[in-house]
């Protein structure tokens, strides 16, 4: 069984409009996203149902905001107390400085293989072409990760990697790329995955996992997870390196159980994980086991640029648990490889762009209809559509230009239509002789009006506006003659 | 969380802003409105010189473009009485974007003024004029879509079913995920078209699988987009504004 045999499926977020036309036309897509959406809203309304949402939300945004307004300060208190605790501590500017540092602790071991925890992180650094292209095999052990890395996918959901394929999907990749017999059965299918991932976990020589909340007064680095597979990622091996970015820091272990709380049931549901990991040190003098090294990579790949606008900020605030993608009808109906980014969804389009410039994601801030269901399922209360809306801004060359790309979907045909409109719009006699003439040769108005009417007819103007319609109300009033 | 918001006592006089897509494409909805402010007693003022809220250069990123157009509409409402708008994303953009817009510009005072002072149409029907209706109607099936400002931005999900709930004949039927965009979004329909196709055609049979008759929005966009998909498939379900909705069954 080998997971490095064929090339990696690749979306970019460049041919957004393409890879909506596919998957829109893929009914498989459309309608496993859309079972498993209904069924993540479901559990998400259920679960908070005797909660006091509002409040907890009050609170978890608060949480973020007070970590972040405190952020340079809290990460320095974090590395001294991680450094005090025997956490190694390391800075990486980029993704590629941040699987360097990766790189070169596997080569000071001589590591050949890697096991890791989910770390959406790891995916934004590309961090397994990178240890494949040093000849260092990395495995995913997370089961959606192990399906999609099996498959040579990317990962279509930040919190449920393989949430795009279905039982059939995965009974076929489980019998071709791990040549265990056929069956539908998904318990004989994890306890194969399990039996496989087991044997891998004793022979890794690092494990590396991601990093749900860093705790900067104890230096303890939390993990969420159901499997277990990011204990036995943390633990096994003799080097454990957790990556994170910088905005995951929090000030008190206190501020972890709301945060806790909020995540787990606004991600799948449930009221608590199977495992919730507090990694405080490597190994002790007398202990049995657990990592003799572990390591916190601190990334920032374009966090601290969001980190000076007092708006963008607030995108720092994510505490990754897919709401917004579960609740948007964009996503739910394209899926996550259409965005061709590592977080698709909502917050995808609000955090990409500062990844990757805005002229590589100029379709994500616009690919959302603005109706607001991200941010009202949002716990930390990040105001995602007014989010989507500044980009957009920046997009055009309307914002503060603070963007890597600002400016860069400008076009003077778009600009010059929106100068007509504001001219019409503040001319208010020439805005009324205009509507007025356009709906007395609403007759002329063409049936056809490009993409609209592929799919609805046309709207035509009413013949009357409502301007001439209240002037003659108003005179009817006077002569007693309205009905 | 949607902030306590307390309404005035029934007012003498309102502003009415009728919005550019009642203006052009559904003015009678914009008149069945007004008729049933006048029903109430109240004199509805129609500032001439409205145009449009703004909202179509916001979304797209223009902003010093939405600013001069929504700074012209600043000057439409001197005296102190409610704005009511048809409309929850018209509303939603004066009451919950212009203050935003002139922050820290000479005209922020004005614009938050404005902001205070602007109801959805349901809205103050439902928690100003506490409106009682008489239904005079057939028996009907109807649906309800509320848009998604109006629900969300604007926190005004019960406002439109609580009016017809008072329509005797009418039985309000529960469409799948009610609470899902049908994919108008402004220009977003423009700019994704095909994205949008997917929603409107979602909602359309979702409301042909509640058994629906005929359905009513709050937002001109959305009866826009839903109307036309299904009168581009030759579907018998027609919709209108909640205000023409309402006036004809009870006048």
């Amino acid at each position: 069984m080998s997971v490095q045999s064929e090339p990696v499926q690749t979306f970019t977020p460049g041919e957004f409009h393409r890879q909506a036309h596919d998957a829109l036309g893929n009914p498989q897509i459309r309608s496993n996203f859309r079972k498993a959406m209904d069924g993540l809203m479901a559990k998400r309304r259920d679960v908070f149902s005797d909660w006091d949402l509002e409040v907890l939300r009050d609170l978890g945004a608060n949480i973020r905001m007070r970590a972040l307004a405190k952020l340079p300060d809290l990460l320095e208190q974090l590395e001294a107390n991680c450094q005090a605790n025997g956490i190694r501590v390391h800075w990486a500017e980029d993704g590629d400085e941040a699987c360097r540092i990766v790189g070169e602790i596997c080569e000071a071991r001589g590591a050949k293989a890697v096991i890791k925890g989910k770390s959406m992180v790891s995916e934004e650094m590309h961090l397994n072409e990178h240890l494949e292209a040093a000849g260092i095999e990395a495995l995913e052990s997370d089961l959606g990760e192990y399906l999609v890395q099996l498959n040579r996918q990317t990962p279509s959901h930040i919190i449920m990697p393989a949430i795009h394929l279905n039982t059939d999907e995965i009974a076929d990749i489980m019998h071709d790329k791990t040549g265990i017999e056929r069956t539908r059965d998904a318990d004989a299918m994890t306890a194969a995955a399990r039996l496989q991932l087991r044997k891998r976990f004793m022979n890794a020589d690092v494990g590396v996992s991601g990093v749900n909340f860093a705790v900067a007064e104890t230096g303890t680095l939390c993990l969420v997870e159901n499997e277990g597979n990011g204990r036995m990622t943390t633990t096994v091996p003799p080097v454990h390196i957790a990556v994170t970015g910088i905005e995951k820091v929090v000030e008190h272990l206190r501020d972890v159980p709301p945060l806790y709380a909020l995540l787990t049931r606004s991600a799948t549901g449930q009221h608590v994980t199977t495992y919730f990991n507090m990694i405080g040190s490597p190994r002790k003098p007398g202990e049995h086991d657990g990592p003799e090294e572990v390591h916190l990579v601190l990334v920032d790949n374009g966090r601290s640029r969001i980190y000076q606008d007092d708006e963008l900020l607030d995108t720092l605030r994510c505490i990754r648990c897919g709401a917004c993608m579960n609740h948007c009808p964009v996503y739910t109906r394209v899926g996550g490889h259409t965005y061709g980014t590592t977080y698709p969804g909502p917050i995808g389009s609000i955090l990409m762009p500062h990844i990757m410039g805005l002229e590589a994601t100029k379709d994500l801030p616009t690919a959302s209809s603005l109706c607001g269901a991200c941010g009202e399922v949002c716990p930390v209360k990040i105001p995602i559509p007014d989010l989507l809306v500044r980009l957009r801004k920046e997009s055009v060359g309307e914002g503060r230009g603070n963007v890597a790309g600002a400016g860069t979907k400008r076009s003077k045909k778009e600009a010059a239509a929106w100068k007509a409109f504001q001219w019409l719009a503040t001319h208010p006699f020439v805005w009324r002789v205009g509507t007025s003439v356009a709906g007395k040769l609403r007759a002329l108005t063409p049936s056809r009006l490009g993409v609209w009417t592929d799919y609805r007819t046309a709207p035509k103007p009413a013949g009357t506006t409502l301007h001439a319609l209240v002037k003659r109300h108003q005179a009817n009033k006077t002569h007693g003659e309205d009905r | 969380m949607t902030p306590v918001k307390c309404y005035p006592s029934k007012p003498e006089k309102v502003y009415f802003f009728g919005t550019c897509l009642i203006d052009m494409f559904y003015p009678e909805a914009g008149l069945d409105a007004i008729r049933l402010l006048e029903r109430e007693g109240i004199e509805v003022i129609f500032p001439e010189d409205q145009t449009c809220c703004g909202q179509p250069a916001h979304t797209s990123g223009y902003q010093s473009q939405c600013r001069a157009v929504a700074l012209a509409q600043l000057d439409l409402f001197p005296d102190p009485w409610p704005i009511v708008v048809p409309s929850g994303s018209c509303g939603g953009m004066m009451s919950t974007h212009y203050p935003h817009l002139f922050a820290g510009t000479e005209h922020e005072a004005r614009a938050k003024d404005v902001a205070g002072r602007v109801f959805e149409l349901t809205e103050f029907l439902v928690h100003v004029c506490h409106l009682k209706l008489d239904d005079r109607g057939e028996p009907q099936k109807l649906a309800m879509h509320t848009s998604c400002s109006a629900r969300r931005e604007m926190g005004l999900a019960e406002t439109g079913p609580a009016l017809l709930a008072q329509l005797g004949q009418v039985e309000l039927v529960e469409q799948a995920r009610t609470a899902e965009c049908c994919g108008f979004g402004g220009t977003f329909a423009v700019r994704h078209p095909e994205v949008s196709a997917a929603m409107v055609e979602d909602k359309t049979q979702a409301i042909e699988a509640a058994g629906a008759e005929h359905f009513v929005t709050s937002d001109c966009g959305c009866l826009m987009n839903i109307a036309g998909r299904f009168d581009h498939r030759k579907a018998s379900v027609k919709g209108e504004h909640i205000a023409s909705y309402l006036w004809r069954r009870t006048s």
